[in-house]
């Protein structure tokens, strides 16, 4: 048995060697080192790990939101109307006698779905705008970069608020008017790291073997600009729920009676007086799981991206 | 050698960086004294030569563990000194000359009001004295249009011309040591023969001691009077300047061949050898070299 | 040979400005494209919104060509732009006024709610960032960590509901919404619309304490986000200086270390935190959206939030290019001011 346990140690000890050497012999050791080097920075930084683990609860409750949810989040019972917390009722229940906390846990679903959607159209459009105008400077540049500054010069909330008037409320049309305020910023970052990589001698090295513009783009400039993206967008995230709970509380994202957490504080609003559970359960989920996402890309930032530090 | 009035004296200096691989022992024991003298500080990059100086400032960052038996300067203990005091004799007993003015000068602020402070800080006087000594001081070190630099910003100033200004600011409160960090590294090789002449001549005139840090020999050894030799974060070796062609420590000899020389050999240059023996605290007491002498 | 030299200077700064108020106009003019194109693409057939839709085709085609529609996007494009240089954003549907003229009555509230703010997180911000720079993992930098990591997590409307909740309707500390009391409201004539201002102009004291009372809360909240951004940045870019060399400089000269941090460090840092209160002042119009909804302050936010629930395009694109344009101006204010005390970029 003891023979066991000091076998297992020789083998971790060979393989944290392995991992940490100076000299590694292939490029897969150095990435796998290098890799193990990061989670423990990451591991290290216990807030990071739990915004990690709070996402991943968000997930999984959405994953499985009708097994968690004890009640319907649309079905009104007013006979049940603005139950303080019970053992049946945990989170209480809505001015028409929904339980908050299967909606809150329903809503968990939508708040996926915007965050998710958002930075699937946002990021490939920041990034591919960012690298071309990078990568091919001069005119280009100037004219995608002058459009990058227009949509910047708009407060977010403010010309997402024009767009979903001009659109019409809903959450698919929150979700288009919130990713076309946020790829601006992705667009720069990805500029910046683009200009410094495409000055580097193994780019030169690439065109010499003859690669076009594409090629070089998508293989090779892109993949480098994408750790400093990832740090961004999940930073992002926190923003974006927020803005579209914002929308929601305005009245123009999702509609009632979907269980959106920004909506559910806004119809509770006028039970504020005597009734607080009804704001308070929604805008704390909006809450933490913005914070997780502070919290995530923070701890990313610090082992991906070790030089900006704002 | 003949020891004037001591300056400084430092005996058994370690200096600890802690790191997530373990601690970097980056000092080892070193001992050094120092009187109104030329010192040479000779090693190459990491031999712990830039620490050392900014451990006698007390001017590491507090993350760093320095612990010495003695580090005094004119018969003060150092080590027990507060911030406070610490700051009465920083520039104005010892100074520091760093190696880039590009980035050792405040950029937001005029190379004029950068030299005065250094003046006021010591010396309560209105701002117009210290406008008058900063001029004079930056004639002395050959500025023509003092006027005129007075009001540049260090963008402004030549690599050169940024490096007297930093001599300058320095000098001004008349301290009895200064410390040279590399001060001429990162300047064009036309300039820094200037720029040492003008340290020579300043430190020469005004009785002062002079740490001289440098990974160029040569340059130190018709520079100095005397020239300690690190390696690995300890002395290989004290000497005379005018001893050290004649050396016969391994490391020193290594170090003279692997430079060039213009009459004529041109045989391959030799590499250095390092041997991890050096860094032996017993390996010099056992073989009694002329090596720690102090 | 100065005077040359001079010269070339100058004509090298004419160049520049010239360039600089080229991108400003490239800037302001995409702003009010894509408010134009924003009112094309509303659903809302804007003809149909005049005549009423029970019209003939002949009216519709009537009134079509009488607003211009009939025109190639371009021409209408022009129209638009000549329109709103003039001021002219069109009438709200909501108020039956010239929304430049809505704009200009309400604005004065929103300033002077994000200037207070704005107040707020400059003076509790800077110190918070800088101390936290200078005993990096000390207490207070925890503190900022929090507070910074609140700021960017919190809903604002979420944090203003719960501030009413606990101040104003359980311990009854702070007034509620409105900018003051019922009984007060309507006596000041509105001036310069800064309530504050005005109340002294009229001599009224007690309306002045009250409007300042009940700037409180949302002012302090709008502020406590504009300190959270603040004051991060200002930790990380004293972080920044107090690595560099001259600070160094400046301990070996023996400067005091609240000179090396206030003088040097903080000198350095000044120069970009113009644009960081810039921006966060931005941040905080678009902040006042929520905040005035919730506090029913008639400020520009509320205005856009009643107009964005009714419809009404021309008030909602109006309030959009008002808001952008400051935005724009913000920031070419803060442009200027960097290149003024930076001695670098001059």
């Amino acid at each position: 048995m003891n023979k066991l346990m000091a076998d297992q140690q020789t083998i971790y000890n060979h393989a944290k060697e392995w991992l940490l050497t100076d000299t590694p012999a292939s490029a897969f050791q150095a990435a796998a080192g290098r890799a193990y080097l990061g989670l423990l920075e990451f591991l290290k930084n216990r807030l990071a790990v739990l915004g990690l683990l709070i996402i991943i609860a968000l997930v999984f409750i959405a994953l499985f939101a009708p097994y968690i949810a004890p009640f319907d989040p649309i079905l009104t019972n007013l006979s049940q109307r603005l139950q303080p917390f019970s053992a049946e009722h945990i989170f209480g229940t809505d001015e028409v006698g929904r339980d908050i906390f299967s909606r809150v846990v329903w809503g968990s679903r939508l708040t996926l779905y915007i965050i998710g959607l958002v930075a699937i159209i946002a990021a490939p459009v920041g990034i591919i705008v960012g690298t071309v105008s990078g990568y091919f400077g001069g005119f280009v540049d100037t004219v995608l970069m002058r459009i990058t500054d227009i949509f910047l010069a708009f407060p977010k909330l403010i010309l997402a608020l024009a767009f979903v008037a001009a659109l019409g409320p809903g959450i698919e049309n929150a979700i288009i008017a919130i990713a076309i305020t946020s790829w601006p910023p992705y667009a720069r970052i990805a500029r910046g790291e683009t200009i410094t990589i495409r000055n580097s001698d193994f780019i030169r090295a690439i065109k010499l073997q003859g690669a076009g513009a594409i090629r070089i783009i998508s293989r090779h400039v892109m993949p480098l600009c994408l750790s400093s993206l990832i740090v961004r967008v999940t930073l992002d995230m926190a923003g974006i729920i927020i803005t579209a709970a914002g929308l929601g509380f305005l009245g123009l994202g999702a509609q009632p009676p979907s269980p959106e957490w920004g909506a559910m504080t806004s119809s509770g609003r006028a039970y504020i007086l005597d009734h607080w559970w009804l704001i308070t359960m929604p805008g704390m989920a909006i809450f933490v799981v913005s914070l997780a996402f502070n919290l995530l890309g923070d701890g990313l930032r610090e082992v991906l991206d070790p030089k900006s530090d704002d | 050698m003949i020891q004037q009035d001591q300056l400084l004296q430092v005996t058994n200096l370690n200096i600890i960086f802690p790191s997530p691989k373990g601690d970097v022992h980056a000092v080892k024991d070193i001992s050094f004294s120092l009187g109104k003298e030329k010192i040479g500080l000779v090693g190459e990059s990491g031999s712990g030569k830039s620490v050392t100086g900014r451990a006698i400032l007390r001017l590491l960052p507090p993350y760093a563990k320095v612990s010495a038996e003695e580090i005094s300067f004119k018969g003060q203990d150092l080590l027990s000194f507060s911030e406070k005091e610490l700051r009465c004799i920083r520039g104005k007993e010892i100074s520091m000359v760093m190696q880039d003015p590009k980035y050792s000068l405040n950029p937001v602020r005029t190379v004029g009001q950068q030299i005065s402070e250094a003046y006021i800080v010591h010396s309560k006087v209105s701002k117009s004295v210290a406008r008058e000594q900063t001029l004079k001081m930056l004639t002395a070190v050959r500025i023509r249009n003092p006027e005129q630099v007075y009001k540049l910003y260090p963008h402004e100033v030549s690599g050169g011309m940024g490096q007297r200004i930093m001599i300058a600011m320095m000098l001004i409160p008349e301290p009895s040591l200064l410390i040279a960090d590399e001060p001429t590294s990162a300047l064009d090789v036309t300039v820094q023969l200037q720029v040492l002449a003008i340290l020579d001549d300043l430190v020469t005139q005004r009785g002062m001691g002079l740490i001289f840090i440098s990974h160029d020999l040569e340059l130190v050894a018709s520079f100095c009077d005397r020239v300690i030799i690190m390696y690995g974060g300890r002395i290989m070796e004290v000497i005379n300047a005018a001893d050290l062609h004649n050396s016969t420590h391994p490391y020193t000899r290594g170090l003279l061949n692997c430079l060039p020389r213009i009459e004529g050999r041109n045989e391959r240059l030799s590499t250095l050898v390092r041997d991890d023996a050096w860094l032996d605290a017993d390996f010099w007491h056992s073989n009694d070299s002329d090596g720690i002498i102090i | 040979m100065t005077q040359f030299l001079t010269q070339k200077r100058l004509k090298k700064t004419a160049l520049k400005i010239l360039k600089f108020l080229l991108m400003v106009a490239i800037t302001f003019l995409g702003l009010l494209l894509i408010t134009f194109l924003i009112g094309r693409v509303v659903p809302i057939d804007p003809v149909l919104a005049v005549v009423g839709d029970k019209a003939s085709h002949e009216v519709y085609e009537r009134a079509r060509i009488a607003m211009g529609l009939n025109l190639p996007l371009w021409q209408q494009f022009l129209i638009y732009l000549s329109s709103v240089l003039r001021g002219d954003f069109g009438t709200s549907v909501l108020t039956a006024k010239p929304v430049f003229e809505d704009i200009l009555r309400v604005f004065p509230a929103t300033m002077e709610l994000a200037f207070l703010a704005t107040l707020f997180g400059i003076f509790v911000g800077i110190p918070l960032g800088v101390i936290s720079a200078v005993k990096r993992g000390g207490f207070l930098d925890h503190v900022s960590r929090v507070v910074g990591l609140l700021g960017y997590s919190l809903p604002i409307f979420w944090l203003a509901l719960l501030a009413l909740m606990i101040f104003y309707a359980k311990l009854d500390l702070l007034p509620g919404p409105g900018r003051v009391d019922v009984f007060y409201d309507g006596i000041v004539t509105p001036v310069t619309g800064f309530m504050l201002i005005d109340s002294i102009l009229a001599g009224e004291w007690e309306i002045f304490w009250n409007a300042l009372y009940h700037l409180i809360m949302p002012a302090t909240l709008l502020g406590y986000f504009s300190m959270a951004y603040i004051s991060r940045m200002t930790r990380s870019f004293m972080i920044e200086q107090l690595r560099q060399e001259y600070i160094l400089t400046a301990r070996v000269k023996g400067v005091a270390e609240w000179k090396v941090i206030w003088g040097h460090a903080f000198g350095n840092c000044a120069i970009p935190l113009i644009t960081v209160v810039a921006l966060s002042f931005g941040a905080l119009l678009e902040g006042s959206v929520l905040t005035e909804t919730i506090f029913a302050w008639p400020g520009l936010g509320l205005y856009l939030t009643n107009s964005l629930l009714n419809a009404d395009m021309n008030a909602v694109l109006g309030s959009t290019i008002v808001v952008g344009s400051i935005f724009l101006g913000i920031n070419i204010f803060s442009d200027i001011l960097y290149k003024v005390f930076d001695p670098r970029a001059r």
